[in-house]
C-alpha cells in the first residue's frame, strides 16, 4: 500500500547485481564518495546495497513512468527518451565498463589503482571514453552519481547512509519533527544528534 | 459494457482544493453531490504518518504522493516547429493525485493577485500604450480586485493563513506588504516565527530601501479553528513540507480544512481510484448529460448529472474539455479556438549567497516560512523607462535542508570525490538562497492541444504543451536578477551566484507547479473558454474551476486565487445558476 511504512533494506546477498557487478558498483561508489577524514566511503555506507535494492523495485523497472513508444531522439530539454529502464541501463552500463577496460588495460575496474579508477570515471563523465554497445558514458555516469548520492543521503532504512553517516557529517538531524524550541535561536548550532525513521542505533536492543 | 448509474444533481471531477470547496458549498445548498477522484483516498493519520512521513527519498525523490506519468503525462516542446515528446518522468512541474490533490503537498504560499493583475490589459494599455504589449496575448480577467476581495478573505480564513496585512481598508499597516490591494481585515493568524536566513534577508532588504514582509503562509503559526469548526495544530518547522503530506495537521489542505465536515454529509459521496474519461454531451453538444469514468477493475460507468464541475488540476481540466468536445481547441495559426489558449507558467530565477561565519540551520524550516519583497512585482513599480511588463516577488523562503536535494556548493565544485565532500559540508549550513518568482504572460505560440502521436493508458491522446519563455518575460527576469544582485552585495557573503532564466524552457529540472491557463476566463467567448464565473461558454451546465482559468500568471503562487475563484463560482451557482439551471450566467 502507498501508505505502508518502509521496510528496512539489509546488506548481505545481492538481489539484482551479480557478484561481479556488485564488486564493480561497490568500487565505483567508493570513488564517488571516498573514505576520508569527513566520512566513511560509499561502499561501507551501503550505497551499492541501496542501488541493488532500488533496481529490484518500481524504480528499476520504470513502472511508474511513461514507457510507451515511439521512442524518438529528443532535445535535452525533453528529458530522457530512451527505451531502457534503470535496471537495463545498469546491466548494459556495467558490462560496458568492464569490457572497455579489459580491452584497454587488460584489467577490470576493480583491479585498477584508485588514481586510475578516478581517471577513468572522470573521462567517462566527460564523454571521453567510447564505451561498447552504444552505452553513453556521461548519461550512465550521471545515473550512477545520482543513485549513489541518493543512497548516501537517504534515510538508512533504504540500505545506505549507514549509521546516518552523511547526516552526522552535515549536521542534518534527520527524521525529527519538531524544531519549535530552536526556531528563534539564530546562528546557533542545533544540539541534538540525528534520528532515522527506524530510530537511533543506541535505541536498538533496549527495552521491549 | 458501460454501467449506467442513478443520476446526481452535481458531479465533481477531482477532489482537491476546488472540488472540496464546491462540494461543501453545494451540499450546503441541499444538492446531492458526487466527487469522482482519479487517485486514492488520503487522510492525515493513515497516509502522512508521523512515524515515517519524514522520508525524502520516498516522497521527494520518488514522489509517492504525486501523479505518476504512467497514469497520465503530456508531450512537450518549445515551439510549433519541434516534435513534441512525452515527459517520461515529470520534472519541471509535478501534478498531484488523489484526494486533496496538489494541495496535499504544496508549500502553502498564499497570495492575492492585485487589481492591476486582473485588469492587466486595460491597465498596461492605459499606462504604457498598446504597442508595449503587442507581442503578448495578455487579457483582462473580467473581474476587479474589489470584486475578488471577499472571496480571498473566505479562502484565507478557511485555510488559516498566517501573515501580516499591509493594507486594511486603505490604511497601510506597518510590517505588511505596502503594495497589496486593500483587504477588509488582517489574516486570521499572525506571521510564522522567522528563522535566521529570512530575518537577515529582511534586515538587509530594508537597509537598501526595500519593503520585506512575512510571506503569507498556509503553515499554521499557532493552533487554529477554522470557520467550519475544524482544528489545526501549530507548525513544528520540521522542513518536510512541499512534496510531503503534513503529519501534524499544520498545513492547510482539503484534508485539514474541509473534508472532516464534508465527509459526514449524507448528500455527499466520493468515489476514489476512478478516472473520468470524458464529459458526455447531449446531441447538439450544448449541454452535458454526465460523465463516463472507469474504476481500477476496468469497469466503465456512465454517471448522469445535471451539473458537471471540472475541478481537476488546471492542465487536466483543459485536456478533459478537449477530450469531451467542450469548446473549440485553440489554433495558434488562425488564433481561433479557446481551449488550450494562453497557457502560462512562472518565470523564476535564483541567487545563492555563501558565507563563512553563519549557520542557517536549513532543516528548521516550513514550506511558506520566509520573507518576500514585492517592490518589483507586477505593476508595483513604474515600467515607463523599461523594456518589459510584469515583475516578480523576491522570496527568501528556505523550505528545507533535506540532503538528497539541498546541498548548495560554491561554483566550480566537482560533483564527486573528496573535494566535493568538503565543499558540501562547508556549504550546507552557511548558504542563503532566495529567488524571483516572475510573472508569465501569454503569447500566441504558447498553448495546449492534443498530441497527434502519443496516447494514455486508455488510448486517448496525451495533451501537448508548446511553451517557451517569452522575450518579455526573459527581460523581466533579467531585470529582477539585477535587483537580486544588489541584495546579494548588501548581504556581504564571501561569494554569490545568480542563476538567470534563459530561453528554451527545460522540462527536466524542477521549476514550479504553477501551470496556468488553457481554459481562461473572460468576457469575450472568442478569447476565453469560460465566463467570469468559470462557466463554459459552450456548455453552460459545465463549470471549469482552477488555475486553468487564469488568462496569464502573476509573479505569485496561484493557490490563493484558485481558492477565491472557487468560492466565487460556488456563489454564482448557488445564487444565480440554480434559479435557472442550464442557462448561461452571462450572455455571449
Amino acid at each position: 500500500m502507498a501508505s505502508d511504512p518502509p521496510t528496512q533494506v539489509v546488506a548481505g546477498g545481492w538481489h539484482f547485481f551479480s557478484a561481479q557487478e556488485a564488486a564493480l558498483v561497490e568500487a565505483i561508489v567508493d570513488r564517488i564518495i571516498p573514505a576520508d577524514e569527513l566520512s566513511m566511503g560509499g561502499k561501507e555506507a551501503g550505497c551499492a546495497v541501496y542501488i541493488d535494492s532500488q533496481l529490484m523495485g518500481a524504480y528499476g523497472a520504470s513502472s511508474r513512468l511513461y514507457t510507451q513508444g515511439p521512442f524518438l531522439p529528443g532535445l535535452p530539454t525533453q528529458g530522457y527518451q530512451g527505451e531502457a529502464n534503470p535496471a537495463q541501463r545498469y546491466r548494459a552500463g556495467l558490462a560496458a565498463i568492464d569490457a572497455f577496460l579489459k580491452q584497454r588495460d587488460g584489467k577490470t575496474f576493480v583491479e585498477l589503482a584508485r588514481a586510475e579508477q578516478d581517471a577513468f570515471l572522470t573521462a567517462m563523465e566527460a564523454g571521453k571514453v567510447d564505451l561498447p554497445n552504444g552505452v553513453k558514458g556521461p548519461a550512465f555516469f550521471g545515473l550512477l552519481l545520482q543513485n549513489t548520492m541518493e543512497g548516501f543521503f537517504a534515510d538508512p532504512v533504504y540500505g545506505g547512509n549507514k549509521d546516518m553517516v552523511s547526516w552526522r557529517m552535515l549536521g542534518f538531524p534527520g527524521a525529527r519533527y519538531d524544531y519549535r524550541d530552536h526556531v528563534s535561536k539564530h546562528n546557533q548550532p542545533y544540539p541534538q544528534p540525528p534520528v532515522s525513521i527506524i530510530g537511533r542505533p543506541e535505541w536498538l536492543g533496549k527495552g521491549a | 459494457m458501460t454501467k449506467i448509474l442513478p443520476r446526481k444533481d452535481v458531479v465533481i471531477v477531482g477532489l482537491g482544493w476546488t472540488g472540496s470547496i464546491l462540494a461543501h458549498e453545494l451540499t450546503d445548498q441541499g444538492l446531492d453531490v458526487l466527487a469522482i477522484e482519479r487517485g486514492p483516498w488520503r487522510d492525515t493519520a493513515t497516509d502522512f504518518n508521523i512515524g515515517y512521513a519524514q522520508d525524502e527519498l520516498r516522497y521527494s525523490v520518488r514522489r509517492d504522493l504525486f501523479l505518476q506519468p504512467t497514469v497520465e503525462t503530456m508531450t512537450v516542446r518549445n515551439d510549433p516547429s519541434q516534435t513534441a515528446l512525452p515527459m517520461r518522468d515529470f520534472g519541471s512541474f509535478l501534478p498531484g493525485n488523489g484526494v486533496g490533490g496538489a494541495g496535499v503537498h504544496w508549500n502553502g504560499h498564499t497570495w492575492r493577485f492585485w487589481d492591476s493583475d486582473f485588469q492587466i490589459k486595460t491597465n498596461l494599455t492605459k499606462k504604457y500604450g498598446a504597442s508595449r504589449i503587442a507581442d503578448l496575448q495578455v487579457e483582462d480577467w473580467g473581474v476587479t480586485g474589489t470584486e475578488m476581495e471577499p472571496y480571498y478573505d473566505r479562502f484565507e480564513y478557511l485555510a488559516g493563513i498566517s501573515g501580516k496585512a499591509g493594507n486594511i481598508k486603505g490604511e497601510l499597516q506597518e510590517g505588511g506588504n505596502p503594495f497589496e490591494d486593500p483587504r477588509s481585515r488582517d489574516y486570521p493568524n499572525p506571521p510564522m516565527q522567522m528563522t535566521y536566513a529570512p530575518t537577515l534577508f529582511a534586515e538587509v532588504g530594508r537597509s537598501i530601501g526595500l519593503h520585506p514582509f512575512p510571506t503569507p503562509s498556509a503553515n499554521m503559526s499557532r493552533a487554529y479553528v477554522n470557520p467550519l469548526g475544524i482544528a489545526m495544530g501549530q507548525c513544528t518547522y520540521c522542513g518536510f513540507c512541499e512534496r510531503f503530506g503534513c503529519a501534524n495537521y499544520s498545513k492547510s489542505s482539503a484534508q485539514t480544512t474541509i473534508l472532516p465536515v464534508l465527509m459526514k454529509k449524507s448528500n455527499f459521496e466520493v468515489r476514489t481510484d476512478s478516472e473520468v474519461l470524458h464529459v458526455d454531451l447531449a446531441p447538439g453538444g450544448k449541454s452535458a448529460r454526465g460523465v463516463t469514468y472507469v474504476d481500477t477493475s476496468g469497469q466503465e460507468y456512465f454517471q448522469p448529472a445535471d451539473l458537471v464541475l471540472l475541478c481537476a488540476y488546471g492542465l487536466h481540466n483543459a485536456r478533459l474539455m478537449m477530450l469531451s468536445g467542450i469548446g473549440k481547441i485553440y489554433d495558434p495559426t488562425s488564433g481561433e479556438g479557446t481551449v488550450g489558449r494562453n497557457y502560462c507558467y512562472q518565470t523564476n530565477a535564483g541567487v545563492q549567497v555563501f558565507f563563512d561565519d553563519k549557520n542557517f540551520n536549513p532543516f528548521i524550516a516550513a514550506g511558506a516560512l520566509g520573507q518576500t519583497i514585492d517592490d518589483y512585482n507586477g505593476d508595483a513599480f513604474d515600467h515607463g523607462a523599461l523594456d518589459f511588463v510584469g515583475g516578480a516577488g523576491i522570496n527568501c523562503i528556505p523550505t528545507n535542508g533535506r540532503p538528497i536535494g539541498t546541498r548548495p556548493t560554491l561554483p566550480g565544485t566537482p560533483k564527486w570525490g573528496s573535494a566535493w565532500k568538503k565543499a558540501t559540508v562547508e556549504g550546507y549550513k552557511s548558504t542563503l538562497g532566495y529567488s524571483s518568482q516572475g510573472s508569465s504572460y501569454a503569447t500566441r505560440n504558447n498553448y495546449l492541444d492534443l498530441d497527434p502521436t502519443y496516447k494514455d493508458r486508455f488510448g486517448r491522446p496525451l495533451m501537448r504543451m508548446t511553451f517557451d519563455f517569452p522575450d518579455n518575460d526573459i527581460r523581466m527576469s533579467n531585470y529582477l536578477c539585477d535587483r537580486m544582485e544588489e541584495i546579494a552585495k548588501a548581504l556581504g557573503g564571501k561569494q554569490y551566484t545568480v542563476s538567470r532564466r534563459k530561453k528554451g524552457w527545460d522540462s527536466v529540472p524542477y521549476q514550479s507547479t504553477h501551470n496556468t491557463g488553457g481554459a481562461i476566463m473572460g468576457t469575450d467567448p472568442r478569447r476565453s473558454a469560460v465566463n467570469t464565473f468559470l462557466q463554459s461558454w459552450d456548455v453552460p451546465n459545465v463549470f471549469v474551476i482552477g488555475a486553468s482559468a487564469f488568462p496569464q500568471n502573476a509573479g505569485k503562487n496561484p493557490t490563493g486565487t484558485v481558492g477565491a475563484l472557487a468560492f466565487r463560482a460556488a456563489d454564482a451557482i448557488r445564487n444565480q445558476y440554480l434559479r435557472n439551471p442550464g442557462a448561461p450566467l452571462v450572455q455571449a
